[in-house]
Order: structure tokens, then C-alpha cells, then sequence
């Protein structure tokens, strides 16, 4: 009894979690999606038919077995894939941000207080530097932080081995709550994977396996168009990257798996947008007939990959890498490209961000608006991907940690602006978006913790 | 408690504004629905259910008939209840809002009119109102079930026949009996989330393309 009262208090702790703020009623929401959605499956629909092939295929026995010899080396095949193109790149969802117009607000055509001197053009709440230290309370100054406690030149009986040892503690008690509140300082990486499993809710049980080989099936037996834009994204973006080059062939078992995964439709409950729907040939219109696709509702977008790239240090087992990767993108990375007013969605990340940088950085949001380079067509690309391939590694996880542990993608948008208030100086001596764009092309030395801290604490308003 | 929806007659929205309506510079940010009840005697109001569109603050002013005799008297039944934390941001703009009895600031007793007094503040709004307002009054009560005699004075227990000696004892029969349907009551209540996971019909996934509807 006690069990089904754990699972039972389980669920509905996932499904409030998810529910909370979900606004999928606004009229803002559904008019701009709707056009962006139809865009997104004109140009799909347009693929197929330019290079004549079908959206799904089931393969021919010989094919079967080649491919799943073939599994888990994916990565030595070298399809023609010039002819495939993106669906869409993170600057073109962009576009389709700066023109969402509420048609209830007075825009006029004349500056007044109530222009938005940013891109974004729709009044939503965002917190102010205030707010988000109230909120992020245990980054600040007098709080010790895995990113920066934990450097060589501090002792590590100071802060480190006492972390430490808290983190064996709740592993050992698997308090999911405690797990998250204690991330909020940062993980030791030997407890990564675990602790991200326990927040997360992830348990390999042997029918989370069985499900996973499920997939498996489905991937062999049918072969997508998708699968094609999956393959030149991954060639596109993870394998010319230095540090995940390595994990190509599980980035294909992951994400040609995730695209089979009927269990992903249910995350558009509370996801404004709707998955694209498609009949079986020869019965159009048939509501027996209708099917998803792709089977999870989910088409990639150019740089889709880097989601899943970062896991593949924590997680070496294909099923659990499989299942941490999808409860990351219910939870979190599907706000990150769908139009909604949720405080984690992308709208509101883009509208805090230059917020941020107007209120506390005035002078350089100034200046970068005279030259041609609104800050948030350079910042846009860092937040759609989570700084997933901008960002070192080491560093990348101590955000990602800070994601989990405050259930919240606000903190992207604040790094993003800590960003442009560290290189602020070299910023006010540029002259054109090209040269913007080249002091902020490469984050790799940056240390997130100390960025964020800084940022929040410790600059004089 | 079931509830009844009253139909009800909602009269155009008044704008209160200083001066002449018709300038530009400056919208009325006060604005006045009367909701009238004309087929309906005076009746105990339940619930008021709308979706806002943009109202900041909302006050409602019940007309109340307190007695036969005495004439219908105005009151307050809520004042300036905030629909939108923030004026100026599309929080709780376009939410659904419920309203009860119980929240109200008077007796919702013999209501025979209302009056909803809408405002917003912020001058960044083009428009705002209410929308798709319903009256609810309460219902009658679920009606008491009379159980039947049999169950509320249950016989006392018979002596049971005696039966052949091959056949199992009969009331170890029952309690086994009683498990399984526990059992299957347990299976039936906790049904796996888990699904099946097919996508396609039939074995067949060969599309057309993607419908744009």
C-alpha cells in the first residue's frame, strides 16, 4: 500500500510540476504559433516532395538487419544528406519572436514610454535583479558553490569535502527533494549522473529497458524523413564539436529512438503547440487513419542534437541516457522552442534578458542598439540551446545543475546578460554587429558561477 | 452542490470617462456592466464565472431585496479585486475566473440585479471587459436515498444448510472469493501509466503529407 501511496504522490508531483503556469489559452499564443507551425510543415511537406521521398518508409528486411548491425556504430555511415536542409535554425524562430504583436496593446508608431527598446514586443512579467536574488538565494556571496569553492587555491575542508558528503547523504536517503535543493549548489561530478537521475524521477526498471528496445524496433523497421534531418544535424553540429565529436553514435541512438516515442505527446498538455498530424495514404480524412508525425510530435531544428550531447558524459548506458534526455525535454528544453508565456518559455527569456541589460546596463544597450546590434540576436543562439556548445563542459553542467535545482530556464537569460556585463568594456568600443558578435563569439574560458554572482550580487545598481 | 445557470441579460458596457468619450487622447479606464435578470425572481446567488479580457480590478454591487416590503437596496458584495497583479503585463489577462458565495462581502440572498464595475489603469491597453459571464444560482440537493430495508437491517446470520461432504466449505469459499475481487479491484484501480507505444495503424505507417489544419 505504502508503494502505490509513493508512486501515487510521484505522479501527481510530476504532473502539478508540469502544469504549474502553463497558459495555453492566450490569444497572442495560439495566433502566432499557428502561422509559425504551418511555416515549419509547408517547408517539410515541400522537402518531401522536392527530393521524393516519403515522410515515413517501412524498411525491406536486408535493410533491417544492416541496420541493426550497424546500431551502434551509426556514425560510419555516410548517407548524401547535401540535399537535406534544416527545418529551421534558432535566427529564424527568432524572426517569428520579434514580429508576436498582442493585438490588444497599444503599439504606436511614435517612441513613446511604451515602446519596448529591445526586440521583444510583448509585455510579460519578468523579474527584476531583486526578485532574482530573492529567487536564487543560494548563489549568493555568503553561500559556497561548487564553480567556485571549490578552485584550487580554496581549501577543500572549507566547503568541498562537507558538499561532498551532504551529496553521499542524500543519495544514500534517494530524497528527490533534497537532491534538488542541494544542487542548487552545484554537484561533485562523481555524484552527477546519480543526483540528475533522483531529481529527474528515473529509475532503471527492467521495463524502462524493455521500452527503450521497443523503440529500438520501431527504428529499424521504419525509416523517416526525419531520420535524414537527424543525421545531417548531428553531422552539422555535435560531431565538428570538439568536445562531443565522440558521442556521435549515441546522439543517433538517442534522438532516432526519441522520434519513435509515442510517450512524448503527452508533454503537449501543457505545451501550446500542437504535434503535426498526417493520415495513412489513401485514407485522408479518416480519423482512424490519423497518425503523428513524427510519432512523438517533435520535428528537429538546427542544433537540436545539443541537447542530448551534453548527457553523454553522465550517462553511458543507452536506455537511461535515453530516458534522463526525454524527461530533460518534457521538462525543460521544449520551452526553449515553442511560443508560450510560461516565465521559463523563450519569449519570457528573451524579454528578461534585455531587460536585464537595459536596466543594469544602460549605457551598453544603448550603445549596441545605435550600431545595428540588438544584443538579443547575439544572446538568442546561446538560450534556444541551454549554452549547449558554447560553453565548456565543466562549466555547462554546473549551469545545467542550477536548472534542475531551481526547476527554472530564468537562469539562462541571467547568464546571458552576465555575459555581455563582463565583456561591457570591450563591447562599448565596437562599431558593428560583425565585431559584436566576434567579442562574444567564444565562451569557452568563461567560468559560469562566478559570472552569475557577480552579476546579481555583487554589481552596484 | 449542483449549480443552475440563470439567464440573465447583460447590458452594453459604459464607459465612465471625465469629459467627451470620444477623444483620443486618453481611454475611459472605468467601465460599467449592468447584468440584468428579467425572467427570474429574486434568487440566491452561487457563483459568477467569466473570462477576463484585460480588467485590472473588478467591483461588484448587488441590488438586494431584503424583505417584501421594503424597496431593493444596492450593496457591495466585492471591491477592487485584482485580476491582473501587474496592470501593465499580460499576467492573468486572459484568465477564467470563478467567483462564490463565500468570497463575497455581503449575503447573496434575493439578488435581482448586478452591477460589474470594470477597471484598468494601465493606459497600454486598447480594450478591456469581461467575457462569457454566467450566473450560477444553487442547485436543489442530491435527494436523500432511502435505503432499502434489507440493507439497513441485515437479517441475522441463518444456520447454513448442511451440504455434501465432497463440496469445499462454503464460507472459505466466500473468503477466497472476497481476495480476488480485491485483487481485481486493486489491478483495475492502479492501471500501468505505461503505454503501449504504437504509432502507426495496423503495421502501416505510409503517410501522405502533413495536413495543415
Amino acid at each position: 500500500m505504502l508503494q502505490e501511496e509513493s508512486d501515487l504522490s510521484l505522479i501527481i508531483a510530476q504532473i502539478v510540476q508540469k502544469l504549474k503556469g502553463s497558459n495555453l489559452y492566450s490569444q497572442l499564443e495560439r495566433q502566432a504559433w499557428g502561422s509559425w507551425e504551418k511555416r515549419i510543415l509547408k517547408s517539410l511537406n515541400s522537402m518531401c516532395t522536392e527530393l521524393s521521398i516519403p515522410l515515413a518508409r517501412k524498411r525491406p528486411v536486408g535493410e533491417q538487419k544492416e541496420l541493426l548491425n550497424k546500431w551502434n556504430e551509426m556514425g560510419t555511415d555516410e548517407p548524401d544528406l547535401s540535399l537535406f536542409r534544416p527545418v529551421y535554425a534558432p535566427k529564424d524562430f527568432l524572426e517569428v519572436l520579434i514580429n508576436l504583436r498582442n493585438p490588444n496593446y497599444e503599439n504606436g508608431d511614435s517612441l513613446s514610454f511604451r515602446t519596448h527598446l529591445g526586440l521583444i514586443q510583448i509585455p510579460l512579467k519578468v523579474k527584476d535583479i531583486p526578485e532574482l536574488k530573492e529567487c536564487f538565494v543560494e548563489l549568493g556571496l555568503n553561500t559556497g558553490q561548487l564553480g567556485i569553492d571549490d578552485s584550487t587555491q580554496v581549501p577543500p575542508e572549507l566547503f568541498e569535502n562537507e558538499h561532498v558528503r551532504i551529496g553521499q547523504k542524500v543519495l544514500a536517503e534517494q530524497d528527490s527533494a533534497a537532491a534538488q535543493q542541494y544542487i542548487r549548489q552545484g554537484s561533485p561530478t562523481a555524484l552527477r549522473a546519480e543526483l540528475w537521475a533522483l531529481i529527474l524521477n528515473i529509475s532503471s526498471e527492467p521495463e524502462d529497458v524493455l521500452y527503450y528496445e521497443q523503440l529500438k524496433t520501431n527504428v529499424i523497421q521504419h525509416d523517416l524523413l526525419v531520420d535524414s534531418l537527424i543525421y545531417k544535424d548531428v553531422k552539422l553540429t555535435a560531431s565538428n564539436d570538439d568536445y562531443y565529436f565522440v558521442f556521435e553514435d549515441y546522439l543517433y541512438q538517442v534522438l532516432l529512438c526519441f522520434s519513435r516515442d509515442t510517450s512524448v505527446l503527452s508533454h503537449f498538455a501543457y505545451n501550446s503547440a500542437s504535434p503535426p498530424k498526417s493520415y495513412i495514404r489513401g485514407k485522408l480524412g479518416l480519423e482512424e487513419y490519423a497518425v503523428f508525425y513524427p510519432p512523438n510530435g517533435v520535428i528537429p531544428f538546427h542544433g537540436f542534437s545539443m541537447y542530448v550531447a551534453p548527457l553523454c558524459f553522465l550517462y553511458h548506458e543507452p536506455s537511461k541516457l535515453y530516458q534522463i534526455f526525454r524527461e530533460m525535454y518534457v521538462r525543460f528544453f521544449f520551452r526553449l522552442h515553442s511560443i508560450s508565456s510560461h516565465p521559463s518559455g523563450i519569449v519570457s527569456l528573451c524579454l528578461l534578458f534585455e531587460t536585464l541589460l537595459q536596466t543594469y546596463l544602460p549605457q551598453l544597450f544603448y550603445h549596441l542598439r545605435e550600431i545595428g546590434a540588438q544584443p538579443l540576436r547575439i544572446s538568442f543562439k546561446w538560450m534556444v540551446r541551454a549554452f549547449s556548445g558554447y560553453l565548456a563542459t565543466d562549466q555547462l553542467l554546473l549551469l545545467w545543475d542550477r536548472i534542475l535545482g531551481y526547476n527554472s530556464l530564468e537562469i539562462l537569460a541571467v547568464l546571458a546578460a552576465a555575459v555581455f556585463a563582463f565583456r561591457a568594456v570591450n563591447l562599448m568600443e565596437v562599431t558593428s554587429l560583425a565585431a559584436a558578435e566576434a567579442v562574444l563569439a567564444d565562451l569557452s574560458t568563461l567560468k559560469v558561477m562566478p559570472l552569475l554572482q557577480i552579476f546579481l550580487f555583487a554589481t552596484v545598481t | 452542490m449542483s449549480r443552475i445557470l440563470v439567464p440573465c441579460h447583460v447590458k452594453g458596457t459604459v464607459a465612465l470617462q471625465v469629459g467627451d468619450v470620444r477623444t483620443s487622447q486618453g481611454r475611459p479606464g472605468v467601465l460599467v456592466i449592468d447584468v440584468t435578470f428579467p425572467s427570474v425572481a429574486p434568487f440566491e446567488l452561487q457563483e459568477i464565472t467569466f473570462k477576463n479580457y484585460y480588467t485590472a480590478f473588478l467591483s461588484i454591487r448587488v441590488r438586494q431585496h431584503t424583505s417584501a416590503h421594503t424597496t431593493a437596496k444596492w450593496l457591495t458584495c466585492l471591491r477592487d479585486y485584482c485580476l491582473m497583479p501587474d496592470p501593465h503585463s499580460e499576467e492573468g489577462a486572459q484568465e477564467y475566473v470563478s467567483l462564490f458565495k463565500h468570497q463575497m462581502l455581503c449575503d447573496m440572498a434575493r439578488v435581482s440585479e448586478l452591477r460589474l464595475i470594470l477597471r484598468q489603469p494601465s493606459p497600454l491597453w486598447l480594450s478591456f471587459t469581461v467575457e462569457e459571464l454566467q450566473i450560477y444560482q444553487q442547485g436543489p440537493k442530491s435527494p436523500s436515498m432511502t435505503f432499502p430495508k434489507w440493507l439497513s437491517h441485515p437479517v441475522p446470520c441463518e444456520q447454513p444448510a448442511l451440504l455434501c461432504e465432497s463440496l469445499p466449505d462454503p464460507s472459505r469459499v466466500s473468503s477466497e472469493v472476497q481476495q480476488m475481487w480485491a485483487l481485481t479491484e486493486m489491478i483495475r484501480a492502479s492501471h500501468t501509466s505505461a503505454r503501449i507505444g504504437r504509432f502507426d495503424v495496423d503495421g502501416c505507417y505510409d503517410l501522405n503529407l502533413l495536413s495543415y489544419t
